[in-house]
């Protein structure tokens, strides 16, 4: 049953491949007379330092985020976080090339989504720019965006962590990626998004990604239930190297996700940089100050997660607020996370594995609000003031940008977790929850103990 | 013949192993072990999450000795183990009914050294 349904998928991937193959041939002539004229507009800077930051989103999936969480959970389960992410990077490429760029960004369609006159990238030039990014070939700002659509989803394996069966995190992935993710993208960043058009500011993905994964993590984390012996009778993580080198890359892939969001190598590529970096910095020593005042010791995995909560923080600020209002938002970043995942988390119950909506739920909320306090058209004209420059207007879009991302998100996920339950069930046994999915999922494992 | 257990500190394995080289004692094995016994660990906190009931680190030794050996193995084993702090761990000494070395055969107390 179960091979016949992925025969089926696979089948109907590659007809459609097909289908898509033999329309494109027309358009590839047509767009050849338009080359010669446009390609003068590429940018041969804005387009290596484009490629190179694809490359680094590329890094924070596979290994950042995938050695971070892979770190913290237990050894048994160590090889079904690396392949989740791994899995996640095929999937949503696929997911990205065949249809979900053009949901995305394609010709807006009343507000909410693109139409598909962009799928199977058709229109998508490698010769000449887009409307998105006019120094940069079309093709290289849907690559760019695709390490995105690819990321976000992977982001949410931290809330169900352990316990999901690998046929069950495929197809929601898949599902999540085409009507949460494309939707909300289009709302966002899309040409005609009504977001978009409300005058929202995310720069880096603040909403798009950190919220939306975010609350769709609180969600799967409810939803799926907590992990047999959650809270008292958990290992602690397996391997704090490992999440400590993760954390490490996915702060080095950042700079790619936020500097490289500028779309352009010069003056706000470089400011979206320096907040970045100073977020992150600052955040992770915020959290281990928080760790010392209260429990006597600076942890390293507070001390790391700090420096995540700083940069998912800062993703929709970068490249609006100069360098002392990156401090001041990775000071906030340090502070709120930790008491969310220290003191509201625990009381409330849900068992979010490695704290998915904790530091980054938490984390987009703060940074999508405190855009809106700290926005600065000196540090970023095409931006907006924010509340401390006495505009109102941004800071009461970007609230809204909040609930509609939340709202939307948690509905959606809810509906699409409840059904992918009825099809194949989220939830591995009980015995092979007590083996491992390592074994039991991909009959593998991660060490051997002799030899 | 005495078939030597001890549990000790991790951090005292190399001022033991000393102690057992003086003695000439040079056969042993040794195996990274998690136990407790009366004394409470370190407890472990993650992003707050304080661990309850954590096993801690400890070293297990092996020697197989003839009966003259005893004392001073027992000797080496405290005096290099012993900080005078609650989990500097337990001796246990078992009757060894047999020893065979696999390579020759020989059986018994010149099988052991």
């Amino acid at each position: 049953m179960r091979q016949r349904i992925i025969f089926a998928a696979l089948v109907a991937l590659a007809v459609m491949a097909m289908t898509i193959g033999a329309t494109a041939q027309q358009v590839i002539s047509t767009q050849a007379a338009s080359t010669a004229l446009a390609s003068k507009d590429i940018s041969a800077g804005d387009t290596a330092w484009v490629s190179i930051s694809t490359g680094l989103v590329l890094l924070m999936t596979i290994p950042g985020l995938a050695f971070f969480y892979g770190g913290l959970v237990r050894r048994k389960n160590v090889l079904s976080i690396l392949m989740q992410c791994f899995m996640m990077m095929c999937l949503i490429t696929l997911q990205w090339a065949l249809f979900g760029y053009s949901l995305a960004f394609g010709p807006d369609v009343k507000g909410i989504i693109g139409n598909l006159s962009w799928a199977g990238l058709q229109n998508v030039s490698a010769a000449t720019a887009s409307s998105y990014a006019p120094t940069i070939p079309h093709q290289m700002f849907m690559i760019f965006q695709m390490m995105f659509a690819v990321i976000t989803p992977a982001l949410i394996i931290g809330a169900f962590a352990e316990r999901m069966k690998f046929a069950a995190f495929a197809i929601f992935s898949l599902l999540w990626a085409t009507f949460v993710y494309d939707p909300i993208c289009h709302w966002m960043w899309g040409k005609g998004g009504f977001l978009n058009n409300m005058g929202v500011l995310d720069f880096a993905g603040g909403t798009v990604v950190h919220i939306n994964a975010g609350i769709a993590s609180l969600v799967a984390a409810i939803i799926i239930g907590k992990r047999l012996g959650y809270p008292n009778r958990m290992s602690p993580p397996h391997n704090l190297p490992f999440a400590t080198l993760g954390a490490g890359l996915l702060w080095f892939g950042w700079f790619g996700f936020n500097a490289g969001s500028a779309l352009c190598a010069g003056s706000l590529s470089t400011s979206a940089f320096v907040a970045t970096h100073l977020a992150a910095a600052t955040g992770g020593l915020t959290w281990a100050i928080m760790d010392m005042v209260a429990n006597k010791r600076a942890t390293v995995l507070g001390t790391i997660s700090g420096g995540v909560a700083g940069l998912a923080t800062i993703t929709q600020a970068a490249g609006y607020v100069g360098p002392l209002a990156a401090i001041a938002i990775g000071i906030f970043a340090g502070i709120v996370p930790w008491i969310f995942v220290s003191i509201i988390k625990p009381r409330l119950g849900y068992d979010d594995a490695l704290d998915a909506f904790g530091v980054h739920g938490i984390g987009g909320i703060l940074g999508a609000l405190l855009t809106g306090v700290f926005a600065s058209k000196a540090v970023n004209p095409a931006g907006a003031d924010g509340l401390i420059y006495g505009n109102m207007h941004l800071f009461k879009v970007q609230c809204i940008a909040v609930l509609v991302t939340v709202m939307y998100a948690f509905v959606v996920t809810f509906i699409l977790l409840r059904l992918v339950d009825a099809l194949v069930g989220l939830r591995a046994d009980t015995q092979s929850e007590r083996i491992g999915l390592d074994l039991t999922d991909h009959r593998e494992t991660g060490y051997t103990v002799l030899d | 013949m005495k078939y030597i257990i001890a549990i000790i500190q991790p951090d005292r394995l190399d001022e033991v192993m000393q102690r057992l080289e003086e003695k000439e004692i040079h056969l042993v094995t040794v195996t990274n072990v998690m136990g407790r016994g009366r004394q409470k660990g370190i407890a472990e906190v993650y992003r707050s999450h304080r661990e309850a009931g954590t096993l801690l680190k400890k070293i297990k030794l092996e020697i197989a000795v003839n009966s003259e050996y005893v004392k001073s193995t027992l000797d080496a084993i405290i005096a290099g183990g012993r900080t005078g702090q609650v989990g500097d761990g337990k001796i246990f000494v078992l009757n060894l009914d047999e020893v065979i070395r696999i390579r020759t055969g020989e059986t018994g107390g010149v099988a052991i050294g």
